[in-house]
């Protein structure tokens, strides 16, 4: 069968560009303009028609700082119709360059997703119970909760950048916060359980990569597996010995944030630049340095051919296996890493089953980036926002239920998979084993 | 147990097999090797080696072994008795709790563990059963757990504020259980076929919209139970729950005939049925099947309508049948445990039912070994991954053993279009090299393309046709929509036709 199709292939080369007509030639996509629609619709109804009137103030600075910078104030009824008629602006532009046949840019979408987040952002505080938040301590707060989840990303882009699926980060990042905490608590030194962290996921990598290089088993499902071995490892585990010695097993010591001094006092982006642990500056660099790395070297380039088509790659002589295993196993080191944020950072110690799914969404923020670790910077840090402005909003009580809040991220993940991403691809071979033939 | 299942079809094969092959390697020897290299061994030692590995674990976070082991050169049976003592008594209890209760004092008590067995097994076979057909269609349905809460919801609903008579009552909530299930499922079906976004994030997205949503019900007047402050539902009426099967002592309901009946319907479904047929072809090679004149789209659309509505009974047999209320946690992990036992079985109804029954016995008997023996249950997990991987690799299983490696012949048959797309596609093209012969067209090289062969017929011609694989190259968030591909398509017919005029 495989010749036939082959031979079809060749034949349809030739006599093509005599068969299409060059309106033929243009695909044209209508998901982004009509997510766009329903958004905008969404906002009208919401933001505009249903404000309360009310006024949203954001707090940026406390009275000690030392910069100090007056509350932002809006209105929420001026700001929803601004806001709306922005977003129904971008709506006819996105509609207009689909049927001249063009995609609708990144940036623009970007930007639509920004107007949506404020205009949501101003209607719910402006409609809770106490209209007043404080901001800076708002984007602080959702920066820790998307540490872990940019790490998983990163290790998300590097290995399916190189043609490997990784569906394991969720087992990645569970195995690298146990063995964070327990060798953390041992030697008592946050440094040994980082690569403590670092190893194992290290080792569930090494799983996923001879499962799905060697054996040429499905990618999704070892992935599926993995998280599953892992789970059932970790609280195994956790429950025989962990949880009788955890004085001795599962007191892990923390690593402490460095402050940066002046540079820290910088209003909103002074503590999440400056104000940070060694793991949270460690991610800034693995951020900048895989960017450069994938799109601006040579190891990068071929990194990307190896996931775009391996074949090619193999035959200008790159080496398409070894490249699989490196990224894949580089990529295990991340999330382990990652992992390790859990207990030696954000929690006192380890529980049961504590990444829970944070694995999957920043799976979800590799799409949502566009498998570029920018972009997947900052989809962690719209997941990280959404959960954080949940607990946030909880406290000042709206009327949004926590569980839709809660719902949000996913519900835009849904979205942005179906629509928002619209045109982008993934590596054209993530998913497929090579064989040489 | 599952061994039975898994083998009829590669021993099917295999028959097939070394017909073709030549006439005259008929000897003992060969049958030996057959046996040995097939599915069913590897099965068998895939189970064997993660109750080994298991044991490990059991083993090193022993108290007494590893007491006895700080001593182990001085006196090494004390470490060696613990060991076997710990591991002894956990599988006993294990045992005890999932099949034969030999201490029990009568005899309700010794076949109760078999009844809780069946009873746990129920739901993971139904959802198995719509997992397994996803993965025939080449979709990878992670979303059981989001269908089957759907499921569940609905049929709760049904089930808690109508007053209608006995049997039409529990019939009304089935039908809407599967229902809830379906919705949710083509919701998935739907998106990907339109806008080509991939199933894997979507169905995995939308299990936490369903968990989200079920909790928000469970705390307002739909769902939530009157005067209550946490969130579960009232009970189910009496007309809407499965009648106990064996008696009011056991646990055991009609749920499990449901099973059985769910289990004929998929291998109806998958090897009779016309839809079935479209589905595989689809799962096969998309390309093919929609040059063979088969709407990719609604193809997609339907598989994840079926896959979901068989997740959605599951929650209606769990509401209905053993937890008699609906609360959060109705879903459990059943959404993941149910792709191991659709791989266990590899993807085959009949494998996935025997599969589902050794899954529930691991459920059944953890329990029992916890409380007996300390053991915490979420050793089951690793079993249950240990288990899959190693079948998912039979490779590996076959060199840890040091069993002969199958010929190529019998790897193009046995090789799983599910796990392992690429290798049945490899295995295809060096049997056409090592044959010297070229393969005619799917469904030719049997010997009866007749409907009695369509179980083995579709072995042959998935391995054949999926040059491409059954997900070919996924980039986890969208694929070629449908539409794409057609217009592609479209353009190869026309530039074929034309070549043929020239």
């Amino acid at each position: 069968m495989s010749h036939t199709v082959t031979a079809t292939d060749s034949r349809s080369e030739t006599p093509r560009p005599q068969a299409q007509t060059p309106e033929q030639d243009v695909v044209r996509h209508w998901n982004t303009p009509i997510v766009f629609a329903v958004f905008t619709l969404v906002s009208l109804l919401l933001f505009t028609l249903n404000a309360s009137g009310k006024s949203a103030t954001f707090r940026i600075s406390t009275p000690n700082d030392a910069v100090h910078i007056p509350d932002l104030v809006a209105p929420t009824v001026p700001v929803g119709w601004v806001i709306t008629l922005l977003m129904a602006a971008l709506t006819v532009w996105a509609f207009v360059s689909v049927s001249r046949g063009r995609n609708v840019a990144g940036w623009q979408a970007a930007l639509f997703a920004l107007l949506l987040v404020a205009g949501f952002l101003v209607w719910v505080v402006g409609s809770a119970q106490n209209t007043s938040v404080f901001l800076t301590g708002l984007i602080a707060g959702s920066f820790v909760l998307a540490v872990p989840l940019i790490f998983g990303s990163m290790a998300g882009v590097l290995s399916e950048r190189a043609g490997v699926v990784n569906i394991a980060i969720e087992g990645q990042l569970l195995a690298g916060a146990f063995t964070a905490a327990v060798v953390s608590s041992i030697t008592d030194s946050p440094w040994a359980g980082l690569l403590a962290a670092v190893v194992a996921g290290v080792l569930v990598s090494v799983l996923l990569a001879v499962f799905s290089i060697k054996y040429l088993v499905n990618q999704v499902i070892v992935g599926v597996v993995l998280n599953v071995l892992v789970a059932g490892l970790t609280s195994f585990l956790f429950s025989t010995v962990l949880a009788p010695n955890s004085s001795t097993l599962n007191s892990p010591s923390h690593f402490t944030s460095i402050r940066i001094p002046v540079l820290a006092d910088i209003p909103i982006i002074g503590p999440i630049l400056f104000d940070q642990t060694v793991l949270g500056y460690g991610m800034y660099l693995i951020v900048a340095a895989l960017y450069i790395g994938l799109f601006h070297t040579k190891w990068g380039l071929r990194v990307r051919a190896v996931g775009e088509h391996p074949k090619a790659a193999d035959t200008v002589g790159i080496k398409v296996l070894r490249t699989r295993y490196i990224n894949v196993l580089l990529a295990g080191a991340i999330a382990g890493m990652g992992g390790a944020f859990f207990t030696l950072v954000s929690s006192s110690s380890f529980s049961k089953e504590m990444t829970a799914g944070q694995g999957f969404i920043a799976l979800a923020a590799v799409i949502f980036g566009r498998w570029n670790p920018i972009g997947a910077f900052f989809a962690a840090l719209l997941f990280g926002f959404a959960t954080n402005l949940q607990y946030v909003l909880a406290i000042l009580g709206t009327p949004v239920p926590s569980q839709f809040m809660a719902m949000l991220p996913y519900l835009v993940t849904v979205f942005a998979v179906a629509g928002l991403v619209g045109r982008s691809r993934g590596p054209a071979a993530a998913g497929t084993p090579y064989t040489k033939e | 147990m599952s061994s039975t299942a898994t083998t009829e079809r590669p021993e099917r094969g295999a028959s097939r097999s070394s017909a073709q092959t030549t006439s005259g390697a008929g000897s003992s020897g060969s049958v030996m090797r057959e046996i040995m290299s097939g599915n069913g061994m590897v099965t068998v030692l895939a189970i064997l080696l993660s109750l080994i590995i298991s044991a490990l674990l059991i083993i090193f976070t022993n108290q007494d072994f590893l007491d006895a082991a700080a001593y182990f050169f001085s006196r090494p049976m004390d470490a060696l008795a613990a060991a076997w003592t710990a591991v002894t008594s956990a599988y006993a209890a294990l045992f005890r709790g999932s099949i034969f209760n030999y201490e029990a004092s009568s005899v309700t008590g010794m076949f109760h563990p078999l009844t809780e067995t069946l009873t746990v097994a129920t739901p993971l076979i139904i959802i198995s059963l719509g997992i397994a057909i996803s993965f025939r269609a080449g979709l990878f349905n992670i979303g059981g757990q989001g269908q089957m809460i759907f499921g569940a919801m609905f049929a709760t609903w049904f089930g808690v504020h109508l007053q209608l008579p006995a049997g039409i009552h529990l019939l009304l909530v089935l039908i809407m259980g599967i229902l809830g299930g379906a919705l949710w499922g083509s919701v998935v079906g739907a998106l990907k076929a339109w806008t080509g976004a991939h199933e894997v994030i979507l169905t995995i997205m939308l299990n936490y919209v369903a968990i989200n949503l079920v909790t928000y019900l469970l705390y307002t007047p739909v769902l939530q139970a009157e005067g209550s402050t946490n969130p579960v539902s009232d009970a189910l009426e009496p007309t809407a729950l499965f009648p106990p099967l064996i008696g009011d002592s056991f646990r055991l309901n009609w749920g499990f005939v449901v099973a059985i009946l769910a289990t004929v319907f998929a291998w109806w479904l998958l090897s009779r049925s016309t839809i079935g047929f479209r589905l595989r072809a689809v799962g096969a090679n998309p390309t093919a099947a929609r040059t063979a004149g088969i709407s990719v789209r609604s193809m997609y659309i339907t598989a994840m309508a079926i896959s979901g509505g068989l997740a959605g009974l599951a929650g209606m047999a769990q509401v209905s049948g053993t937890e008699k209320v609906l609360n959060t946690d109705v879903a459990g992990s059943f959404g993941f445990d149910a792709i191991t036992v659709a791989l266990l079985g590899r993807s085959n109804p009949i494998g996935v039912f025997f599969a589902g029954l050794l899954f529930g016995a691991l459920r059944a008997g953890g329990v029992t070994m916890q409380v007996e023996t300390g053991v915490p249950i979420d050793i089951v997990l690793v079993v249950q991954s240990f288990i899959v991987l190693f079948i998912a690799a039979p490779p590996l299983v076959r060199t840890i053993f040091r069993l002969p490696q199958p010929g190529a012949l019998k790897a193009r048959t046995s090789a799983d279009p599910v796990t392992q797309p690429l290798a049945a596609g490899v295995a295809a093209s060096t049997t056409a090299t090592a044959d010297g012969t070229t393969h005619a067209p799917a469904g030719a090289t049997g010997d009866g393309a007749g409907l009695a062969d369509a179980e083995e017929e579709a072995t042959a011609d998935e391995a054949d046709v999926s040059s491409t694989p059954p997900d070919s190259g996924p980039p986890l968030g969208s694929h070629p929509t449908a539409e794409e591909v057609h217009q592609d398509e479209d353009a190869r017919r026309r530039a074929a036709g034309e070549g043929e005029q020239l």
